[in-house]
């Protein structure tokens, strides 16, 4: 049974669910204490002990539902060792009449527990991917002693007499239920052990891809995926900004808190200073191939509202215009669409964008402001207007630039790039996800 | 499990126990949180609460104490608690006054003493006076730790406490022990037991939600509700109970900010009693759903659709049961 409670820890923890040696423990204890007959309550236990989050608890559900479905528990390990089935030394023949038997009706029981031996045979646990499925099936088949069946089988269609006919009809029947069985009980293996794994293997995969070469049929993987990342960042950055213990005696407050105790300062306390909270604002290049990086990153920080409470997004190619609005009336993809029709048109000028930004804008801008700015630089030779720029970096607490571009690229053509490159406190290439996370990341860290 | 010693926590004998306890005071439970509460008492671990605000995550603690006879003690959580007001506090005040009053009689004793090194030795031996227990205020935590059968600790709202704080729970959760510099270690007898309860105003760290076992209380079923209201409100009839319900229930299944919790449903129960109202119509329902919804948006909302949903709550009992197919939210 300690085996089967540590296989489901490694389920769960494989399907992302943070169980610590701790609570294994505590679990193995749980299951001391109430037994294991009941299963309800033994759901309910190990939910309490295993899952500490309200997501955490459906994972549980559906994997101890998945994991303690076919055999009643405990099955498995009191027969291990019981029979020495499948061992090579067996007389074929023997072999095929135990196999054959355990596959007529009525011995439903002695075949899943069959199957359970074989299955820990084969190191059914270790399945990762769904391609692994026959394999498995097939080693457990092997382990039950598929080998001595198909040699007793090529033995009987060697006879050719009506009877040995029948008796290969029948192995062939025998061989196939066992198939199917195993081949369903690997499937199940998969769904508890592997599918969460092969689940985030293609995350790792989406997140490391170029955004430019995302298909429309990752797009619902890679939004889920940005909203993962926008939790973590989010809890990570909205923690309680305060710093206490430490810097300028807060005379007022020292006084009054000792006033009790003659104005000794038994307690003394200190002045404590609050941190900013977040406030961006972007500004969007929807230029060509600059729209599908601005997609993600809206997405992104729209996701995190609750780390960053101040944030407005402005979009451009030749006017630019602020499009809060569009973002909150309007179901996502909605929005991005409408954005892209109404400012995706003409051509890209970087000068034409600050120049609106400044004069109606202007005044968003606070010491605490974080500009992230989303674009490649390419300005079709207008005047970048680096004047007005200037002044931005000078008002704001930081400039960041992100630019889909690589480096290798900027000042090339009609990239102003290096010339804004200055008064940025960052610039840097953003092609994947990775890149994303990483960079708004840095512009929360600044803040904390 | 200490059997030997005499701890309030014996009537907690199995699960089922728990729930019929806690029905004893009025607490309709359901397996899940009678379970936590038994493993709880069995691994000696804290639970933590999670869930919406007032489905009874708070009244669990104090019908638990209430059931088992046992003190709940209370430390509600803010920000910028700190040790001194969860933990224990020297009684300043009390030291000043007293050294002030055995001014004189301190001067006769080391009056006798020839030399400095002479008084104080003579004086080391009084040190101990003004950090003794006597002296020491103890606040929730270690006001738990002392109790002699065992207490119910209920930390209220530990989302709303600093970070520091959580770090400095864990310590007094995992050995229930408080140390004290000046006296030592103070171990806790008969280790109470802790609930802690969160609204999910931030999310709490990995360390200490390790170390409790975690419970989700969510909205209850219509059986259990009935259950609920009909022991927190006396005198309410069958019928209007049924409705009213049933009106809650399907209010829940809309889109809105803040879904009524059962707290409401009792407040809700009270006033429609006060109204003598013997089943449920349209116009009470409008004049008294501001103590079921809390935001005139919520209300606003709600309220195109109340002759609908009245209908169907009053409606016939089968048929409205199983069509709206109330899901199992407990």
């Amino acid at each position: 049974m300690e085996k089967q409670i540590s296989n489901f820890i490694r389920a769960l923890r494989s399907a992302d669910v943070r169980v610590s040696t701790g609570e294994a423990l505590d679990a193995a204890r749980t299951v001391a204490m109430i037994g294991y007959d009941d299963r309800g309550l033994m759901k309910d236990s190990l939910a309490c002990v295993l899952a500490k989050s309200e997501s955490e608890k459906l994972i549980h559900d559906r994997l101890f539902e998945l994991y303690f479905s076919s055999t009643p528990a405990g099955s498995a390990a009191q027969s291990a060792g019981a029979e020495n089935d499948g061992e090579p030394g067996e007389d074929p023949k023997d072999a095929a009449e135990r196999l054959s038997q355990l596959t007529q009706q009525g011995n439903e029981q002695a075949l899943a527990t069959a199957i359970e031996r074989a299955a820990e045979q084969a190191g059914l646990n270790d399945i990762r991917f769904s391609t692994q499925v026959a394999y498995f099936a097939q080693s457990m088949v092997r382990a039950m002693g598929g080998e001595q069946l198909q040699a007793q089988l090529l033995e009987a269609l060697q006879g050719r007499t009506p009877d040995a006919d029948a008796e290969a009809q029948r192995l062939i029947d025998v061989r196939r239920t066992l198939t199917m069985t195993a081949r369903a009980r690997a499937e199940r293996a998969f769904e508890i052990f592997g599918a969460a794994e092969t689940e985030r293997f293609r995350d790792d995969v989406a997140a490391t891809k170029r955004l430019l070469a995302i298909e429309a049929s990752d797009m619902a993987r890679m939004k889920q995926l940005v909203t993962k990342i926008a939790r973590r960042l989010a809890v990570k950055h909205s923690r309680r900004r305060k710093r206490t213990q430490r810097g300028l005696l807060d005379v007022r407050r020292t006084m009054r808190a000792n006033a009790g105790v003659d104005g000794v300062p038994f307690n003394v306390i200190w002045r404590q200073k609050k941190k900013d909270r977040p406030k961006i604002i972007v500004i969007c290049d929807v230029s060509g191939s600059v729209a599908a990086y601005m997609r993600f990153l809206l997405l992104l920080l729209f996701s995190m509202k609750e780390a960053i409470p101040d944030l407005s997004a402005f979009a451009f190619s030749y006017r630019l215009k602020c499009v809060d609005d569009i973002l909150e009336n309007n179901p996502f993809d909605a929005a991005i669409k409408e954005i892209l029709r109404e400012m995706g048109l003409g051509s890209t000028s970087y000068g034409q964008a600050f120049s609106d930004f400044k004069l109606e804008h202007e005044n968003k801008i606070d010491r605490r402001t974080t500009i992230i700015i989303m674009g490649d630089g390419r300005s079709n030779y207008g005047d970048p207007r680096l004047d007005l720029f200037r002044d931005f970096a000078g008002r704001a607490k930081r400039i960041i630039w992100l630019n889909p571009e690589g480096r290798a690229l900027w000042g090339t053509g009609d990239s102003v790039i290096p010339r804004y490159e200055p008064f940025c406190a960052q610039m840097s290439h953003v092609a994947t996800l990775k890149d994303l996370e990483k960079a708004v990341d840095e512009v929360l860290t600044a803040y904390s | 499990m200490a059997k030997d010693k005499k701890t309030g926590y014996e009537p907690m004998t199995s699960i089922e126990a728990i729930t019929a306890g806690l029905d004893t005071v009025g607490y309709i439970s359901i397996s899940q949180i009678s379970t936590a509460v038994f493993l709880a008492h069995g691994l000696r671990k804290p639970i933590l609460i999670e869930g919406p605000a007032g489905v009874g995550k708070t009244d669990l603690a104090a019908s638990l104490s209430k059931w088992l006879n046992l003190p709940l003690i209370r430390l509600q959580c803010y920000e910028g608690l700190d040790e001194g007001k969860a933990l224990y506090e020297w009684k300043y005040g009390k030291q000043l006054l007293y050294t002030q009053i055995l001014k004189e009689k301190l001067n006769e004793l080391l009056g006798g003493a020839e030399t400095l090194k002479d008084s104080l030795s003579k004086l080391s031996g009084f040190e101990d006076l003004f950090f003794s227990p006597q002296f020491l205020e103890a606040r929730p935590l270690l006001h738990a730790m002392q109790q002699s059968k065992g207490s119910v600790l209920l930390i209220d709202e530990i989302d709303k406490s600093d970070e520091a704080f959580e770090a400095f729970l864990l310590e007094v959760l995992s050995d229930y022990q408080v140390t004290v510099p000046e006296i030592g270690t103070i171990k806790a007898n008969v280790p109470p037991l802790v609930i802690l309860t969160s609204n999910n105003v931030r999310e709490l760290g990995d360390a200490l939600k390790r170390r409790c076992l975690h419970l989700h209380i969510g909205f209850p079923d219509h059986e259990r509700e009935q259950r609920i209201v009909r022991a927190r409100v006396d005198g309410i009839s069958a019928t209007l109970l049924n409705q009213l319900v049933r009106f809650v229930q399907s209010v829940r299944e809309t889109d809105i900010r803040k879904r009524p919790s059962i707290a409401e449903t009792v407040d809700w129960a009270r006033t429609l009693l006060l109204l003598h109202a013997s089943t449920l119509d349209e116009a009470f329902v409008r004049d008294t759903l501001n103590v079921l919804l809390k935001h005139e948006s919520d209300i606003a909302a709600v309220s195109p659709a109340i002759g609908k949903m009245v209908r169907q709550a009053t409606g016939p009992d089968e048929r409205g049961r199983l069509s709206s197919g109330y899901p199992d939210m407990g």
